[in-house]
């Protein structure tokens, strides 16, 4: 199933929890927000074949002034 | 994960307070808390003309809407810096906020029914184009001062912090609140301690007072909520940020912090809480005082805002502002 991040789409199998998921494509949990279906959701969710998963980055804008 | 409140599905598992929220109650919850922290230090009141820089991103403008919720009459101040290669981040930034301020989600967040209303105010967004006001762009005059490195953050944040001062004072504001969350700071007293950079350390607060003539009083109502928390708040009230984050950003020291943390905060939860908080007592017990030198100021010869030292200041330095006067 697909996972979105920006620009990038991961593959990873069903059947596991957004958080073992953002582990897999290496990325950091801390540093993500999961949306399963349009809906945010906390990170213990387990990932359905055929859910629509977009991640989406904590980090934005600019430097601190 | 459920909602400890009403055991909908949670939004949010923030396990450094053991506490799951859904949508509903995390906003609520958030409120209560960023009004918490304006209290507790000693940051505004309710009847200060407040001014919120803006950048577009999910901080500024969730701490925009939370203020106007919360009752507090805030304007904003967003700076156009003229960043638009490779990819337009400062006209999108410059949309977004418009966008906020025009969609009257404010004016919803206040409706009449509301403990928190505000009555007839409309806030105002004062729009400064780096550009426009001083002939070159944020890259341009990095590059033409060879400052920073071949990055313009530093020139990015001498100019923001000098533009925000000067508008901040001459519009009569009394206090100038910016987005930083306890990853920002906790990224910034990590930095500090591995260098021991005592007098930088001794000046980190959540509230700055105006201590001295010229210059406003700055303060972080988000000082407590980690990055991942302010973000759900924009997500969970429909704030439509800039997602990406700034092309010369990427990859800069304090995001290399800021994951080195995150490393700590997934086998400790509450590490980044507990490195910050403990470092504001001992703060507050006084730890750093001997390290907090009260420097001279003066007035910059050309614009007359302060500076250490006699003579132009760094920004009318940097921008040649008095040679153009001249």
């Amino acid at each position: 199933m697909p996972i979105t991040f920006r620009d990038k789409t991961y593959e990873i199998k069903p059947g596991i929890t957004a958080r073992d998921a953002i582990k897999k494509i290496g990325m950091e949990p801390e540093a993500v927000l999961v949306i399963v279906n349009g809906k945010l959701v906390t990170d213990d969710v387990v990932l359905r074949d055929g859910d629509q998963v977009k991640l989406v980055a904590v980090v934005s804008g600019g430097g601190s002034a | 994960m459920k909602c400890r409140k009403c055991n909908t599905n949670a939004v949010i598992n923030m396990r450094h307070h053991k506490l799951a929220l859904c949508g509903e109650h995390y906003g609520e919850w958030f409120l209560a808390q960023t009004d918490r922290a304006i209290e507790k230090y000693k940051m505004f009141k309710r009847d200060e003309r407040v001014l919120v820089a803006v950048s577009g991103g999910k901080d500024s403008l969730s701490l925009w809407d939370a203020l106007l919720w919360l009752g507090y009459p805030a304007d904003g101040l967003y700076i156009g810096l003229g960043i638009n290669a490779p990819a337009p981040y400062s006209d999108v930034s410059l949309d977004k906020t418009r966008q906020f301020v025009n969609s009257e989600q404010w004016a919803v967040n206040s409706g009449a029914d509301s403990q928190f209303a505000i009555r007839n105010f409309v806030p105002t967004l004062h729009v400064v184009d780096v550009q426009e006001t001083y002939g070159r762009t944020i890259p341009q005059i990095a590059q033409e001062k060879n400052r920073g490195h071949g990055k313009p953050c530093s020139s990015c944040g001498l100019t923001k912090r000098y533009v925000m001062n000067r508008l901040a004072l001459e519009k009569g504001y009394t206090v100038l609140a910016t987005g930083h969350n306890l990853d920002d700071e906790a990224a910034v007293l990590f930095q500090n301690t591995l260098r021991w950079q005592t007098q930088y350390l001794a000046r980190q607060a959540p509230t700055l007072p105006a201590s001295r003539e010229g210059l406003i009083k700055k303060v972080k109502p988000f000082v407590r909520f980690y990055e991942r928390e302010t973000a759900t708040y924009a997500l969970v009230r429909g704030i439509d940020y800039i997602y990406d984050e700034c092309p010369h950003a990427v990859g800069n020291l304090t995001n290399f912090y800021k994951t080195l943390l995150n490393q700590l905060e997934a086998n400790s939860p509450g590490a980044k809480l507990s490195f910050y908080l403990e470092f504001l007592r001992a703060r507050g017990e006084g730890v750093f005082e001997g390290f907090n030198r009260e420097e001279t100021l003066h007035a910059c010869q050309v614009c007359g805002q302060p500076t250490t030292a006699p003579g132009k200041c760094a920004f009318c330095r940097m921008w040649d502002v008095g040679s153009v006067v001249q």
